[in-house]
């Protein structure tokens, strides 16, 4: 696709003699918001661990910004602006929640020299600010995912991939970090969603692909994915 | 960085004191036992910059220490060079050893590098003791250079021992201070999501194992001129991978200041037990305290001590 922000290309990835990914193709826009969901197993995590550079690829081609990654490690990635949250929080726990955001800012965020105002804003925008000064381990399991997505926005993305970031969270929280998904991407990211929370990524995603067994089944718009007979064959089985 | 200064001027007015020392005649016994507790300094501050800072347990310091020492031996040998030059080549040497296990992190993590680093210290051993040029497993009598430039030989290499535990000291604060201390913290909390933050994971791990190697290195090449008879017993003992992981233990592994406060308390312990009460008694002195500092602090003197101050 012309003028693609991230373009993933026939990629494949194996275990062993398990295949993970089969020749998967995507396309993300800039400025989009794009959900990705499948079953359990169907690969989606695989695959954002091939575009962010944590797995090395067995076949395909990945491009960001018409520039070849393939082969990039995965903290070259993150300073050209892919950088991902993950599924379990990741936290770096010697460290107060605001030192934990000084490291991408310091290793990745275009522009260096950032400093402690820099940290202190992002908490602010995302509601954390009051617990600068705590080790994550004093957090609750709301605001471990907001750490993640915050020390995720310092890095400067240009591309946030949400790995699950609702998982396991209420109702009311899954609404407050969709609010704020919503206001980075209004800022100008681009935000691929991965989530099996369908009332989130429906309401959030502009265009979904389906994942199922690493193959992808289906392309479309949210409504479009929802009337897809091979979508729901691949949820409830026939 | 504002601090770096003032911190120069102490390890230099640590230096200036020590040649006081040395001035004044004291027995010549403390000079000894001193220079065994700053070579704990160089050891247990260069462990803690790879296992304290980025969290990679290395097992393998007897391997990095007696390749600084064999290095020097064979330099004395063939070229009878100076000490300064011992000093350098010995760091050189045990850095490349470092840089090789540095890309060992890229497969091995967690306990399978410290095992790694084990089998590396008795492999290293095996060949020491198999060649003869070095005095094999026999060992081999090495004569002092004549006339120190100051005082005799031994209150010279202390000198030269406390020197080298400043600059340790110092490179190391540097580090714990720079990005790549905070670096290394990152990936000792978590290698993945450092790396996925920005972080270039593979050459911060390169360049501490390289650090910590040279001066491992560093701290072993005087050894030779300092028991004056080197055989591999003695130079890959295993006193040196033991107090290298519990002094930085005991001080605490955060900061540049723990190391040094393990080997002062630790090593003065060692010296005065094996004077009072036997010399093989000392390792299970180091053990027992290591035990109760699991159970009790773990985190060590530092952390007892940020914990006393937030009550």
């Amino acid at each position: 696709m012309a003028g693609a922000l991230l373009e993933i290309n026939g990629l494949t990835k194996r275990f062993g003699g398990f295949l993970a990914l089969n020749q998967v193709s995507i396309a993300v826009k800039p400025g989009e918001r794009f959900g990705l969901i499948g079953p359990n197993g169907s690969g989606k995590t695989t695959l954002i661990n091939c575009v962010s550079g944590s797995l090395p690829v067995d076949g395909g081609r990945i491009t960001f910004e018409g520039r070849d990654i393939t082969a990039m490690p995965a903290h070259r990635r993150t300073r050209l602006g892919i950088v991902r949250s993950f599924q379990i929080p990741k936290p770096f726990t010697s460290m107060t929640v605001l030192a934990n955001l000084g490291i991408p800012l310091e290793n990745a965020a275009h522009g260096r020299g950032a400093d402690g105002a820099d940290a202190m804003q992002i908490l602010e925008t995302i509601g954390l600010a009051n617990k600068a000064h705590l080790r994550p381990a004093g957090l609750t399991q709301i605001e471990m995912r907001k750490l993640e997505l915050a020390r995720a926005m310092a890095a400067r993305p240009k591309l946030l991939i949400s790995d699950e970031a609702m998982a396991g969270l209420s109702s009311a929280e899954v609404d407050d970090i969709l609010a704020i998904l919503f206001r980075l991407n209004e800022q100008g990211i681009t935000i691929i969603m991965i989530e099996h929370i369908m009332r989130a990524v429906m309401r959030f995603s502009e265009r979904i692909v389906v994942l199922d067994a690493g193959e992808r089944i289906a392309e479309g718009t949210p409504d479009e994915i929802v009337r897809n007979p091979a979508v729901e064959k691949a949820y409830l089985g026939e | 960085m504002g601090r770096t200064v003032p911190a120069l001027l102490v390890g230099l007015a640590v230096v200036a004191a020590g040649m006081v020392l040395v001035l004044v005649r004291v027995n010549p016994y403390f000079y000894f036992a001193g220079y065994v507790i700053l070579q704990y300094v160089v050891i247990a501050t260069a462990w803690n910059i790879l296992g304290g800072y980025g969290g990679y347990v290395n097992f393998g310091t007897p391997a990095f220490f007696a390749l600084g020492a064999y290095t020097a031996v064979v330099l004395i040998r063939s070229l009878k060079a100076p000490l300064p030059v011992l000093i350098v080549a010995g760091g050189l040497v045990a850095a490349l050893l470092g840089l090789g296990i540095g890309y060992l992190t890229l497969r091995l993590r967690g306990v399978f590098f410290s095992i790694a680093t084990l089998a590396l210290s008795v492999v290293l051993q095996t060949i020491i003791m198999n060649w003869e040029y070095v005095g094999g497993s026999r060992g081999l009598s090495i004569l002092r250079p004549s006339g120190p430039p100051f005082g005799n030989y031994g209150v010279f290499l202390f000198t030269v021992m406390l020197g080298l535990a400043v600059v340790a000291v110092l490179m190391a604060r540097f580090i714990e201070r720079s990005w790549i201390g905070r670096g290394l913290a990152a990936l000792r909390d978590n290698e993945e999501a450092a790396e996925c933050m920005g972080v270039p994971t593979l050459r911060l791990k390169l360049f501490a194992t390289t650090v910590s190697g040279f001066l491992l290195g560093v701290a072993g090449a005087p050894f030779p001129y300092y028991v004056t008879f080197i055989e591999p017993n003695s130079a890959f003992a295993l006193d040196y991978a033991v107090n290298a992981l519990a002094m930085p233990m005991i001080g605490g592994t955060t900061s540049w200041i723990g190391p040094v406060i393990g080997a002062v308390l630790l090593g003065t312990a060692q010296q005065v037990a094996i004077v009072t009460i036997s010399s093989e008694l000392n390792l299970l002195l180091v053990g027992v305290v290591l035990v109760g500092f699991v159970v009790v602090a773990p985190e060590g003197i530092l952390g007892l001590v940020r914990r006393l101050r937030t009550r």
